[in-house]
């Protein structure tokens, strides 16, 4: 919890969270934004819990650098554990300052006092509004950070389905998106990318498309080219013609497949050792292993957008970014303005499961709208841009090998995983130099956004920077959880990035997972053990047990079939970040003509539940997306580019291909809250490779796990 | 010019006859339900309903469409008289971002208006031209099916 203290120390006030409207509305700002994981609703259901409200009376306000706390970027299914806390520390401050003055003013002692409804209530029984004691003054006080939090038990709101507040809007069809937004005599853009990244944009028809009907004007600067009309269709003809008629020098080829990573240069850091090795007397036999997963893509379904506004020296931009203040940080820099020139405004985008392209949109809008000064612009990605261009999640290799002993235990484990950085977001340390945050040398200045490097005097572009700590990026949920005696647990971060990569939802937990379960399962079979009870022996962890012990039940694992012909369960499990949620989830395969997931069940604990509801959906669409990674998706490319460039070349799990869901959600209220958006990914995968396993005896090691590679492997 | 009867209103349109009609939906009228997520027809987030039937507005020009029938999401139904396919989708909370629920809503209207008990595997074959990315399938389809049992009660 040192971030919430850090947080309350940047924004000690309580007006800096909350204020309270004449009408008694309670208004949230907060530095987290909102992606479809229900964060609004959370929050509002933190804030009305704390302050004995209905959750209707807390409005959660847009994110803006003008108004809202700097909390970074909205990201590892940190926003629960962290933000809200510290939103509900401040809510409880507020409670407090509510009390003290509603007995200042009664001459009641503060004990004699509650809160129910929006009012202070005496011990006569008469009610006080809050509206009515609130002030400037108030919201001036100083958070202390220790106040005491509304009992979770109390009530029924926390741990409660609350609905979510931002779904009608959706549902009937209103705007909601920033790609919705429209301000008057707005121009829409486009812009014009190389084939290939690094590129060099040689010729291009700009006073050819410029005459095309509509167009009022077609920006280039370097390598960076887009344009601008007044109608969206017509933007986009022109947009495809200036592609057609513009020539780029060939960039630097990209290799022929990810292995160039097994061979690259690399940083090693040591994740864990512990134990000594075994005697090679103990040792019955030596088992290994290598894994893999390719690049994977965000590809979220509303391409990125945003809109900007610029007078010619300040910026406005609307941005489905993660992390705005950074967002105006790397804005500022590619522009060369004071950072107060600049302003962010966050709005939705689509779902975006990490670092899409909504940074990059927002700069392209932003020099788009430079070019034509007090008029608003609308930048809007095409499909093959966000599939082309979008930083995808990088390509991992895990190589694991164990030590059994005659008895079956394992002795020694060594885990060694390779591949590129998962941090490449505007603010990520290291990918920006700490030192060029704040002033520092601009010679050696990196930029993570796409134009900032095309620009005619570019910024160097950034490279997904190393892990901060060793258990983080491609070293997150490395090591095994399981109580093995001796280990060596090794990320070999790969610095050479031919193809941009960044945050992808679980980082390297993905790959590192489906490694360890994959392999718990291959030495399990090896030593003739049920796979789940095998595990058992290596978990003293009542809470690791427990989620295991449910989705046993739950899918009836001790009944199951295991004749191998067609139909099996696989397990998978693991601790998030070795701190965080505990998920076990059961996936129930059926190979015919292909390999699909019927079933999957999961169980879950992830501490407190703010709302129960919320976090099944995230758990639901956790194990549907890790379905669909690792059963059909691969950025494919050539030297020349990038080749999965839309949805038949990038096909992610469509309905049919869905599996039936049945999750449990363990609520312990006297536990911290725990994000579970990533937490399922890893043990996905590892249930589906291990029910295949389970159906067939076939061992699938490369994601995705295709019906090619099975009848290649079978 | 070209007459385009959306959501029971009659409205000529002076852009090119080419044009997608989501661009019409969106900057002409003002109606921002219909989403753009691919413009090839790939992923249904811009569903609308011709003649009853879904289509992709975002590949759909404006001259094959002129003088049908047009319903968008916002047609369908509002907060105070939703369309059951909308109710289910609240009830069940069955969506993350809601990007896609445009393509999810108009095709379960759809396919309610010909079948009153469509089976799982008819639903999530009729969904099969809407992409979802945040993984809201199971609820999704489960939605549909409360839509149907919505739509039989009230009849």
């Amino acid at each position: 919890m040192g971030d919430v203290a850090a947080i309350l120390r940047a924004y000690p006030h309580i007006g800096h969270w909350l204020s309270i409207d004449a009408d008694g509305t309670v208004r949230v700002w907060s530095g987290k934004v909102e992606f479809g994981q229900g964060i609004r609703t959370a929050q509002a259901q933190i804030v009305a819990h704390e302050l004995a409200l209905p959750v209707a009376r807390v409005q959660v306000e847009d994110v803006t650098t003008t108004r809202s706390p700097d909390e970074g970027v909205t990201s590892g299914s940190r926003s629960v554990e962290e933000a809200n806390e510290g939103l509900r520390v401040a809510a409880a401050a507020l409670r407090l300052a509510l009390l003290d003055r509603a007995s200042r003013r009664c001459s009641v002692p503060r004990e004699q006092l509650r809160v129910a409804d929006g009012c202070v209530v005496l011990p006569d029984s008469n009610r006080i509004p809050y509206e009515s004691l609130v002030d400037e003054g108030m919201l001036e006080t100083v958070i202390n950070g220790d106040e005491p939090l509304a009992d979770p038990d109390r009530g029924s709101l926390l741990g409660s389905a609350v609905p979510r507040v931002d779904l009608p809007a959706k549902v009937f069809g209103r705007p909601a998106f920033v790609h919705d937004l429209e301000l008057p005599g707005m121009l829409h853009g486009r812009v014009c990318r190389p084939p290939a990244p690094q590129a060099r944009l040689v010729e291009s028809a700009t006073d050819e498309v410029a005459a095309m009907p509509g167009v009022r004007a077609v920006v280039r600067d370097g390598t960076f080219l887009g344009v601008l009309a007044e109608r969206e269709e017509q933007v986009i003809r022109a947009a495809r013609r200036l592609r057609r008629l513009s020539r780029w020098e060939p960039g630097l080829a990209l290799p022929p497949s990810a292995a160039f990573m097994l061979q690259a240069e690399t940083s090693d850091v040591v994740v864990a050792e512990d134990g000594t090795p075994p005697a090679d007397g103990d040792i019955s036999e030596r088992l290994a292993a290598t894994y893999s997963r390719p690049y994977l893509a965000h590809a979220s379904i509303g391409p990125s957008c945003a809109v900007a506004l610029s007078d010619g020296e300040r910026y406005r931009v609307w941005t489905h970014s993660q992390g705005i203040y950074h967002l105006r940080q790397e804005l500022a820099k590619v522009l060369r303005v004071e950072e107060d020139h600049v302003e962010v405004i966050h709005r939705e985008g689509a779902g975006c499961y990490g670092a899409n392209g909504a940074d990059d949109a927002a700069l392209d809008a932003v020099l788009l709208a430079r070019a034509v000064p007090g008029t608003p612009v609308r930048l809007q990605w095409m499909r093959d841009d966000e599939f082309a261009w979008e930083p995808f999640g990088t390509a991992m290799f895990v190589r694991i090998s164990a030590d059994v002993g005659s008895d079956g235990a394992i002795l020694r484990w060594n885990h060694e995983v390779w591949g590129n950085g998962h941090r490449n977001r505007p603010g990520s340390a290291g990918a920006v130099g700490a030192g060029e945050r704040r002033g520092g040398d601009p010679a050696a200045a990196v930029t993570n956004l796409i134009a900032g490097a095309e620009l005619a005097d570019p910024i160097r572009a950034s490279v997904a920077a190393p892990p901060p700590t060793p258990s983080s990026g491609g070293g997150r949920n490395a090591n095994p959880i399981y109580a093995i005696p001796s280990r060596r647990v090794v990320n070999h971060y790969v610095a050479h990035t031919p193809i941009r990569v960044s945050a992808l939802r679980s980082l390297g937990a993905h790959a590192n997972v489906f490694a360890i379960e994959s392999f718990m399962d291959e030495i399990a079979d090896h030593v003739g053990a049920d796979p789940l009870d095998y595990r058992l022996r290596y978990l003293s962890d009542q809470r690791a047990r427990e989620v295991i012990k449910r989705v046993r039940a739950a899918s009836g694992w001790d009944t199951r079939a295991r004749d191998r012909d067609g139909r099996g369960l696989g397990l998978g499990f693991a601790q998030y970040k070795n701190d965080g949620a505990y998920v076990a989830v059961v996936a129930d395969v059926e190979i015919d003509d292909d390999i699909a997931v019927r079933r999957v069940w999961a169980a879950c604990d992830a501490g407190l539940v703010v709302n129960p509801d919320g976090l099944a959906n995230q758990l639901e669409g956790g194990i549907i997306q890790a379905a669909s990674w690792t059963l059909k998706e691969q950025v494919t490319f050539t030297p020349d580019g990038i080749t999965s460039r839309d949805w038949t070349s990038y096909p992610i799990l469509t309905f049919s291909e869905a599996p039936e869901l049945q999750v449990e959600v363990i609520s312990r209220p006297h536990e911290p809250p725990r994000g579970i958006g990533e937490a399922v990914a890893g043990p996905t995968a590892a249930a589906i490779s291990n029910a295949i396993f389970a159906a067939s005896g076939v061992r699938l090691r490369d994601m995705p796990l295709t019906r090619d590679r099975f009848i290649r492997a079978a | 010019m070209t007459t385009l009867l959306v959501n029971g209103r009659r409205v000529e349109s002076e852009a090119d006859p080419d044009t997608a009609l989501l661009y019409i939906l969106r900057n002409d009228l003002g109606l921002k339900g219909s989403r753009f997520g691919c413009g090839d027809g790939m992923c249904g987030a811009c569903t609308v309903l011709v003649d009853g039937k879904p289509a992709t507005s975002c590949n759909l020009p404006i001259s094959a469409v002129a003088g049908r029938p047009i319903t968008t999401i916002e047609g369908l139904g509002d907060e105070e008289r939703p369309h059951p396919m909308q109710r289910a989708i609240l009830d069940l909370q069955a969506a993350q971002c809601g990007y896609c629920l445009t393509g999810v809503v108009m095709t379960g209207a759809a396919l309610l208006d010909g079948q009153h008990a469509p089976s799982r595997s008819e639903i999530r074959a009729a969904l099969d031209g809407v992409l979802c990315r945040c993984g809201a399938h199971d609820r999704m389809v489960r939605a549909v099916e409360r839509a149907a049992d919505i739509a039989r009660a009230s009849t």
